[in-house]
């Protein structure tokens, strides 16, 4: 039996430790794992809290990380809790799975470190493997700091394994940034994150041989329509569970977590969208602003990116005149995701504000304050003026001479 | 809010030092934060941690900062390292060296003016750890030029912080903290 971990009141922890605390506390069976930068520590984290003990499950260092998604997919089928983390290329390289175990509907736990794609080769933080994933049918959330990394991952469980969900989740969070920035993170005790989690409920395990399933069956056209329809639903309905998961959350931490987070939005004109760390330093800045220059200024992130929650992204931009859309991901020949998302759920509103889209800190470039602060008083002129001044799509933070697109 | 930069070689333990740095003021009720700049850098490699401590949540994730403390743990970054980015007027330098503070000064001559203090990290970590391992010294240094926390408070604290190790090695870093404290200048 596992020894317990006691943790203090207020610990300080990286956002990998914050990962690999959770993981340790849900009692994971399976864990298949390559580790690779900047999500190195969630997996080393988990392997040292095995080798001192505090673990009961499997651990299996695979070849690649697409044997660690195989592996995820093999012992999820077989009945068992998994988890595993990665970064970037492997999770490029894990893609491919990543399909099969959305498609099996097998609820494995990843906990995604957000960082660049190769060529140029960089470890650093962007959302290049966020926006990778997007259509892979898994349930994808994410966390601004490390104490949200904790939290969501915790929840990623309670909510991939829900018998109506039954679904892989992603929990993000900003390589470097974020998992490797210490802060101040309020965990559980052992026992309260596990009750919080519940135990692992089976649904067709293969090892059970009194009840033979096939998992990943040949369908062609005559079925795989249906399946695919069926796990459309599946996700799309997944938003009900996630919101009472984090109701549930709420009342055991009095932490609050929304589909759609909203920051000063009650009479804000303008509003930047984003995703990761950057939601936290566009908050700043928007109260800086609204001191400092009398803007008023707001913040909209999408906690939960699939399903996207698109009711709630039309309500809580439903009175904003200007809206700032920023993508941490070269968007590869069109306008970033959050632009098309964004507006494509504002133009089923009355009111269309005017959006424009920014594309940032890819590579891990710094966002700073100063950057947030233009990109605020570049779209207060589109919200004086009530139509676009500003390019529709440009870069903020880019060095050499100013870059846009679609004017 | 407090901000610190450190400048250091990988390896030398500035992250140790700025994540040491905000468990002792985690325990104090305060909100921190620490990282770095390493990205895939190696050890020897010159790189830059980082330290915010404020009394409320801190959400500024920008990795620019004008600090309030430059920490240099390496005696030759004087030399090559850009320490005085985006330093404010009274910015307080805490350099290692062996060199006294005029001779270091005529050295680099863009610390002239500057709030300058010089500790010999790394004669104090090989005296007393062993290793040149000049983050511990580093932080007892700062104790005394800060003010930040009681050396007696903040050794405690540190007790904690440096649990996982052999008591040998608890008691060396104990050590350098108090001469490093001691030795500042």
């Amino acid at each position: 039996m596992a020894e317990k971990l006691q943790l203090q009141e207020v610990e300080v922890w990286d956002g990998n430790m914050a990962f690999a605390q959770a993981m340790r506390q849900a009692q994971i069976d399976v864990v298949a794992a390559y580790p690779i930068t900047p999500s190195t520590p969630t997996v080393h984290g988990y392997a040292q809290f095995l080798a001192d003990g505090y673990i009961d499950g499997e651990f299996v260092l695979v070849e690649s990380e697409h044997a660690a998604m195989s592996g995820c997919v093999g012992a999820a089928a077989a009945g068992g809790r998994v988890a595993t983390a990665t970064s970037s290329q492997g999770f490029a390289l894990m893609i491919e799975v990543l399909y099969q175990a959305s498609g099996m509907r097998l609820p494995i736990v990843l906990g995604l470190v957000n960082r660049a794609l190769a060529s140029p080769l960089n470890v650093n933080g962007d959302h290049s493997d966020m926006y990778l994933g997007r259509d892979a049918g898994w349930i994808m959330i994410d966390a601004f700091n490390a104490q949200e990394a904790y939290d969501l991952m915790l929840m990623g469980f309670k909510i991939g394994e829900d018998l109506s969900v039954r679904l892989p989740v992603m929990i993000n969070q900003d390589g470097f940034i974020t998992s490797h920035t210490a802060q101040n993170v309020k965990p559980f005790s052992d026992e309260d994150a596990y009750n919080f989690i519940g135990e692992y409920k089976e649904v067709n395990p293969m090892l059970d041989f009194c009840k033979p399933v096939t998992y990943g069956a040949q369908t062609e056209e005559d079925w795989h329509f249906e399946f695919k329809a069926r796990q459309q639903k599946a996700l799309m309905d997944s938003l009900g569970v996630i919101k009472d998961t984090f109701a549930q959350f709420e009342k055991l931490s009095g932490r609050s977590y929304n589909p759609v987070e909203s920051y000063m939005m009650e009479d804000a004109k303008v509003a930047i969208v984003a995703l990761g760390s950057t939601v936290e330093s566009a908050i700043q800045a928007a109260k800086d602003l609204r001191e400092e220059e009398g803007i008023k200024a707001g913040v909209v992130a999408p906690r939960v990116i699939r399903p996207f929650p698109l009711l709630e992204i039309k309500e809580a931009l439903k009175d904003v005149k200007a809206i700032a859309t920023l993508d941490r991901s070269a968007p590869g020949g069109t306008l970033g995701m959050l632009f098309n998302e964004i507006s494509a759920a504002l133009y089923q509103n009355d009111n269309r504000p005017v959006i424009n889209n920014y594309i940032y800190g890819l590579g891990g470039r710094d966002m700073t304050q100063e950057n947030l602060k233009e990109i605020f008083r570049d779209i207060k002129r589109n919200a004086d003026e009530g139509r676009l001044v500003t390019p529709l799509q440009q870069f903020s933070g880019l060095r050499g001479p100013k870059l846009s697109f679609f004017n | 809010m407090l901000e610190i930069r450190w400048h250091s070689r990988a390896g030398q333990g500035a992250v140790t030092g700025a994540k040491g740095l905000g468990d002792v003021v985690a325990n104090t009720g305060k909100e921190v934060q620490a990282f770095a700049f390493y990205g895939s850098a190696k050890r020897g490699a010159a790189m830059t941690a980082y330290n915010r401590i404020d009394d409320k949540p801190i959400i500024n994730h920008e990795k620019f900062m004008v600090p309030d403390y430059v920490l240099v743990i390496d005696p030759a970054l004087v030399f090559s390292a850009d320490i005085t980015a985006n330093e404010k007027e009274d910015t307080k330098y805490i350099i290692t060296t062996h060199l006294s503070k005029e001779e270091l000064i005529k050295l680099v001559p863009k610390l002239s003016g500057k709030c300058v203090y010089v500790v010999d990290c790394m004669k104090i970590s090989m005296d007393t750890i062993g290793r040149a391992m000049p983050n511990t010294p580093m932080l007892g240094a700062l104790m005394r030029v800060s003010e930040m926390f009681d050396i007696e408070y903040f050794k405690n604290a540190m007790l904690k912080v440096l649990s996982k190790f052999p008591q040998k090695i608890i008691d060396a870093n104990m050590t350098a903290i108090t001469r490093a404290y001691n030795e500042v200048k």
